[in-house]
């Protein structure tokens, strides 16, 4: 069953000037988590905010476990969880009167709200802090906490406008791990991103999103192959250079690229790492001691470069607007 | 009833950062009574009141008055840091009635207000201030006075939730009351000023709320030429009229603006 639909989605701003959302098309299945990965200005944020019923397309149609988000958004508020960009807790509070607070919102009685905190800041290791005001926190405490907040009531869809946005590497791997033990509890999952780590890391699928449309979507394993398969590399001695250049043609069959400066000859294979175990016994059968070698997959960023001719820019602000 | 529960959740929330941040509040009382002390050895003896016990008793209503219609600053500041940082998405995205937090917002903002009167009237009365027509008449002079700072609340909703900063939003604030609190009696008496004026100062809802409250506090009213006015000879009428006005209109206002709101 898909938790998340989004048919043909359009908006625009400033009476059509800007076209945020361009006729996207994507979907989420139950239990699984949809990456949406692209640059800043792709519109990522648009997207979430019309799931999460916080803005009306221009035209379109989107559902959240079955329920149209225009028509009856108030019923979709209460199955799902948003997590923005901006850590979005109230400051001059502790953890604790967050979470207490965002209980009530959701018609907790009072005991139940306070259980609830307790839960959510052992499970997300903030007890420690929790009557510390969030303005002391660290940039992750923050972000672990403004994901506690949307995970009051167990949301059956999450919504995860990039969530490591602006974090340094340590916090980054601490929100991996917390989402990932999320997703083990059967949350659906869609998440924003513009880390093409991130999407490879947490994501069951990737939807690549560029000028408010899809413009690809698969698992990982599937975009990378769409950008074309493995290469053997192998970074020899500039005397062996034209020997080993022969071996690498004659086993993948297929034309080798060679850096003279690198002193790298590299060629698409299509046998995998059958390829690499022959290709090494040939360079030792020679007498050549390779340098280096390997097979070598296409990453995110190869298949993101490939899709829409520029390469994702990374946000040196540590927040973007899309 | 949901919606009134939720709007109460959204008013303890701002009483608690009261208790986590003492010091607005401190700082939210220090300036009220730091006017009613300079007003009062400032301007209190070059200004001839005629009136028993002094300047003081004229003064009183007139900063009470001025501070809770600068109630608007506070909420409308609050609002915007709110959207700015991307919590009013949040309430958005929470299955909550759609007015609970402007109303929430607005409750907090006059719950902060009986703190800053008790606090002025207390320094008031330190320094001379003696309201004359027994307790239930000032009771109601601070009720009045509450009302006042609810409906001014209002203004500053829509103010909050339109500005992109929350900075913009003080500026704007300052700039639309502080003149209104100056062109009005409420620290001189307007017959000194140009009859243009007098005619505006008279129907400014700051001058029928001072006027009004000086006579739910036991004073006798003086005017110029505008004597016999509608507004004068009627303040808390008049006055009653402007709440009911400004919240007629402010309110449908700002609950459509929170509905829209949309952090661009």
């Amino acid at each position: 069953m898909k938790s998340v639909t989004a048919e043909n989605l359009v908006k625009t701003y400033k009476k059509g000037e800007i076209k945020a959302l361009d006729g996207l098309n994507l979907d989420v299945e139950e239990g699984t988590i949809l990456g949406v990965l692209g640059p800043n200005g792709a519109g990522k944020t648009t997207t979430v905010r019309i799931l999460a019923t916080l803005l009306n397309p221009d035209s379109g149609h989107a559902t959240v476990n079955g329920i149209d988000v225009s028509k009856h958004p108030s019923e979709v508020r209460k199955i799902i969880g948003l997590s923005g960009q901006y850590a979005a807790v109230d400051e001059t509070l502790t953890g604790w009167d967050n979470l207490v607070m965002f209980g009530r919102l959701y018609h907790l009685r009072p005991t139940d709200a306070k259980r609830r905190a307790e839960e959510l800041l052992e499970q997300f290791s903030l007890s420690d802090s929790a009557r510390r005001p969030i303005r002391t926190f660290s940039g992750g405490m923050r972000r672990r906490l403004d994901l506690a907040a949307s995970l009051i009531v167990r949301p059956k869809v999450l919504f995860l406008d990039e969530p490591t946005t602006g974090l340094d590497p340590r916090g980054r791997q601490e929100m991996w791990g917390v989402i990932e033990e999320l997703v083990k509890d059967g949350v659906t999952l869609l998440l924003t991103t513009q880390y093409l780590e991130e999407a490879d890391h947490l994501a069951d699928e990737i939807a690549v999103i560029d000028h408010g449309k899809v413009i690809a979507r698969g698992t990982s394993d599937e975009l990378k192959r769409q950008v074309g398969g493995e290469r053997l590399e192998i970074v020899v001695d500039a005397q062996n250079l034209q020997k080993a250049d022969e071996i690498v043609a004659r086993i993948s069959g297929n034309p080798t690229t060679v850096d003279q400066g690198l002193r790298q000859i590299s060629a698409a294979v299509s046998t995998g790492s059958r390829a690499l175990i022959e290709a090494a016994r040939e360079l030792d059968d020679a007498g050549i001691h390779p340098l280096d070698i390997g097979l070598k997959r296409p990453s995110l960023d190869d298949v993101f470069l490939s899709l829409t001719g520029h390469v994702a820019e990374t946000d040196k602000n540590g927040g973007a607007t899309s | 009833m949901n919606a009134t529960a939720d709007a109460l959740v959204i008013m303890k929330r701002q009483l608690l950062q009261l208790v986590r941040v003492p010091e607005v509040l401190i700082f939210s009382t220090i300036q009220p009574v730091m006017f009613v002390l300079l007003f009062r050895y400032v301007f209190g003896g070059s200004i001839s009141t005629g009136q028993p016990g002094g300047y003081i008793q004229l003064l009183m209503p007139g900063i009470f008055v001025q501070t809770v219609a600068f109630t608007l600053a506070g909420t409308a500041v609050g609002l915007a840091e709110d959207m700015q940082k991307g919590l009013i998405d949040r309430f958005r995205s929470l299955p909550i009635s759609r007015a609970a937090v402007v109303f929430g917002r607005a409750l907090g903002d006059a719950a902060l207000n009986v703190v800053v009167l008790t606090v002025m009237g207390l320094a008031g009365f330190a320094v001379g201030w003696r309201p004359t027509s027994g307790f239930l008449k000032i009771l109601i002079g601070f009720l009045f006075l509450l009302l006042f700072g609810f409906a001014m609340s209002w203004i500053g909703v829509l103010i909050g939730l339109s500005v992109r900063e929350a900075r913009v939003a003080q500026n704007v604030v300052f700039i639309a009351v502080f003149p209104l609190t100056f062109l009005s009696n409420a620290f001189a008496p307007t017959t000194g000023m140009p009859h243009v004026l007098q005619y505006f100062a008279e129907w400014n809802p700051v001058s029928t709320m001072v006027a009004g409250s000086r006579q739910l506090f036991g004073l006798t009213n003086h005017f110029g030429v505008t004597a016999g006015s509608f507004p004068s000879t009627h303040p808390l009428a008049m006055s009653v009229v402007y709440m009911i006005l400004i919240m007629a209109v402010f309110m449908p206002l700002s609950v459509r603006k929170y509905i829209r709101a949309a952090n661009k």
